[in-house]
């Protein structure tokens, strides 16, 4: 059961650029380990990425729970929390001394475009992906309707709202309209 | 005492309804943290993207401990990543007890259809949000397009290229540039 710990904490202290990489960490520890069969990771990760909260989070209480039961839930998670609590915890209370330095904030202003574009790029990639099913250069080409339609319809509410009413809905009740129109364009 | 409970609760609350990872969380943080609350300025809350992505670990664990951190020292970091992980915890544990029966559920599977789009458009806003915000010169505009360009060609060829290195890349040619025009300068007041 320690061992489960510290592989967890190996993931969380490894893995850069959030739940995507650390994808790929778990699966291949879990069957090192022989805890997981290839199928019961992969219907692991479809469920890791349609709940909420954190990917990683998600992936270290199930992988825990299956070992351990609840105990190995909460050593998982634990686990894979711990070093990016710490690291930023380091950071953020020397972060204002750290600036001063000229070098430290260079660094930090020059990768700005950079982290922006990653966001940008990411959305284009799923956007590709969701709608018209691209997800390699060879993958055949298929035209979502039903998720370009749910869409236009989020965006024109978006930007209805910002225009009439000078506000801005808020994420999470986007999220809930979203999950109405899905199951209602599927009744 | 109550910013205590307003940090807990916020955190709760994005941790509950957020789906699809860490940049579609960056969205929710900023409304909240940035719009709302006005806890972080525009610039801090790049910082704390940054730093978020150059450090290991999931990117929501990494903003939370950020921001409790700024807003109550240890204990807030502490009571935010708790606040954070908390609802994902539990509702994995949930579907872990109950997992087979839970995918099957027709209605659920409609439902995150739905949702996954919703998460694209989020992730698209926060970084249109982020774009406008960023200052407005040649070196900015040259690794954005850059980034967004082979992120996309490396993806569709599945190129194996981790995000961390656009980040580092990006930093480094600016330091290069910081260290040149340093040179410069020392000839010029030489010169002199």
């Amino acid at each position: 059961m320690f061992k489960l710990f510290l592989i967890f904490l190996k993931i969380g202290a490894f893995s850069f650029g959030g739940g995507y990489g650390m994808i790929a960490m778990v699966k291949e520890e879990c069957l090192l380990n022989n805890w997981l069969t290839e199928d019961e990771i992969l219907e692991f990760i479809g469920i890791c990425e349609s709940t909420p909260g954190p990917i990683a989070v998600n992936m270290a209480t199930f992988v825990g729970y299956s070992q351990y039961g609840f105990i190995g839930s909460l050593l998982a998670t634990f686990g894979v929390i711990l070093p990016a609590f710490l690291i930023i915890l380091l950071i953020v209370s020397i972060l204002n001394k750290l600036l001063e330095n000229k070098y430290v904030s260079t660094f930090l202003t020059t990768i700005k475009p950079a982290v922006v574009g990653l966001i940008i790029g990411t959305a284009i990639l799923l956007f590709l992906s969701i709608i018209f099913s691209i997800t390699r250069i060879d993958s055949s080409f298929d035209f979502d309707y039903q998720s370009l339609i749910i869409f236009s319809i989020i965006t024109l509410i978006f930007l209805g709202i910002k225009f009439f009413f000078k506000k801005k809905i808020h994420p999470i009740l986007l999220i809930i309209i979203g999950g109405i129109l899905g199951i209602l364009f599927n009744l | 005492m109550k910013k205590y409970l307003v940090l807990f609760w916020t955190m709760f609350k994005i941790g509950l309804f957020t789906f699809g990872g860490g940049y579609a969380m960056i969205a929710i943080f900023e409304h909240e943290f940035v719009e709302k609350k006005k806890w972080l300025s525009s610039d801090e809350f790049l910082n704390l993207v940054s730093i978020a992505e150059t450090t290991p670990g999931p990117i929501a664990i990494n903003a939370s401990t950020y921001i409790g951190y700024r807003i109550g020292k240890i204990l807030g970091s502490v009571i935010a990543t708790i606040a954070m992980v908390l609802p994902s915890f539990i509702i994995i544990l949930l579907i872990a007890i109950f997992f087979n029966k839970f995918m099957d559920i027709k209605i659920i599977q409609d439902a995150f259809k739905g949702i996954k789009v919703v998460v694209i458009f989020l992730i698209i806003s926060a970084g249109i949000k982020l774009l406008i915000k960023l200052e407005k010169n040649v070196f900015n505009y040259v690794v954005l397009i850059l980034t967004i360009i082979l992120m996309i060609v490396f993806s569709l060829f599945a190129v194996n290229f981790s995000a961390i290195f656009y980040i580092l890349i990006s930093g480094f040619i600016g330091l290069l540039i910081l260290l040149i025009k340093n040179k410069k300068e020392k000839k010029v007041n030489k010169n002199v």
